[in-house]
């Protein structure tokens, strides 16, 4: 598992039946691209969070496959609609197999 | 005046390469788009992509893309080592099928985002960044 590995997600707390609510996440990850060298000129292996999956209530709401072109500490911005009082499953997959995962639960208003 | 051997190949050079360097971009532009859509055209309206004009470093490129209808949208860097930048599948729960990411650019190139419809057909749209420090190491 890679070192330091820490998900923060911001998601309103309470919410209508219905509303569409802005989404945002970001996880701290390095995202080596297996592209740079080190000083002795050797490649530095790939390392990075392939894939990065949003549901509420088990209803995908978005699902991202992730290619070494994404930034260190993948940022992402997205909408989900909220028909009930639930909660949203953020889960991000590392190359390594390690996973990370953070839940916020969300009431009606 | 007499036309040398040299003044022809000169002109010849010349015409060689302005025909040849915008093909070469254009056509491995439509090609990533081509091998995403297996070989279907796609429409040039319906998905949005905002990048910026100018980016100043290229290891954090904010861009959005925004595809009413669709399923799944595809991200490309035609200039990065590896094309492939993301694919957001949009499920049921989507409130829209917009996006928000950082990405890197290795440097100044075009960006591509080909949007799947529900309908199966599909949208694309480039939009070129100029980036002033490239983003892949190296």
């Amino acid at each position: 598992m890679a070192k330091g590995v820490k998900p923060r997600v911001k998601v309103p707390k309470t919410a209508s039946a219905g509303e569409m609510v802005t989404l945002k996440t970001l996880i701290s990850h390095k995202m080596e691209s297996g592209q740079r060298k080190d000083s002795d000129g050797n490649k530095i292996p790939r390392s990075i969070i392939n894939r990065f999956v949003c549901a509420f209530n088990g209803k995908t709401v978005v699902d991202v496959e992730m290619l070494p072109a994404i930034s260190t500490n993948p940022y992402f911005q997205f909408d989900a609609v909220i028909p009930e009082a639930g909660e949203f499953h953020f889960t991000w997959y590392d190359d390594d197999g390690s996973v990370y995962e953070t839940k916020k639960k969300v009431e009606m208003a | 005046m007499e036309v040398t051997r040299r003044d022809t190949m000169a002109i010849g050079g010349a015409a060689v390469i302005s025909t040849l360097i915008p093909s070469i971009s254009v056509a491995s532009t439509n090609e990533l788009i081509m091998g995403i859509t297996g070989g279907a055209d796609a429409a040039a309206s319906g998905i949005d992509l905002t990048a910026p004009e100018i980016a100043e470093n290229g290891n954090t490129v904010p861009i959005s893309v925004d595809a009413p209808g669709a399923v799944a949208v595809t991200i490309l860097a035609a200039g990065n080592p590896l094309p492939g930048v993301a694919t957001f599948n949009f499920g049921d729960g989507a409130g829209s099928q917009s996006a928000t990411t950082r990405i890197r650019l290795a440097g100044t190139q075009d960006v591509i985002a080909v949007a799947k419809m529900a309908d199966g057909s599909f949208a694309a749209v480039s939009k070129t960044v100029k980036v002033t420090i490239g983003g892949c190491g190296g």
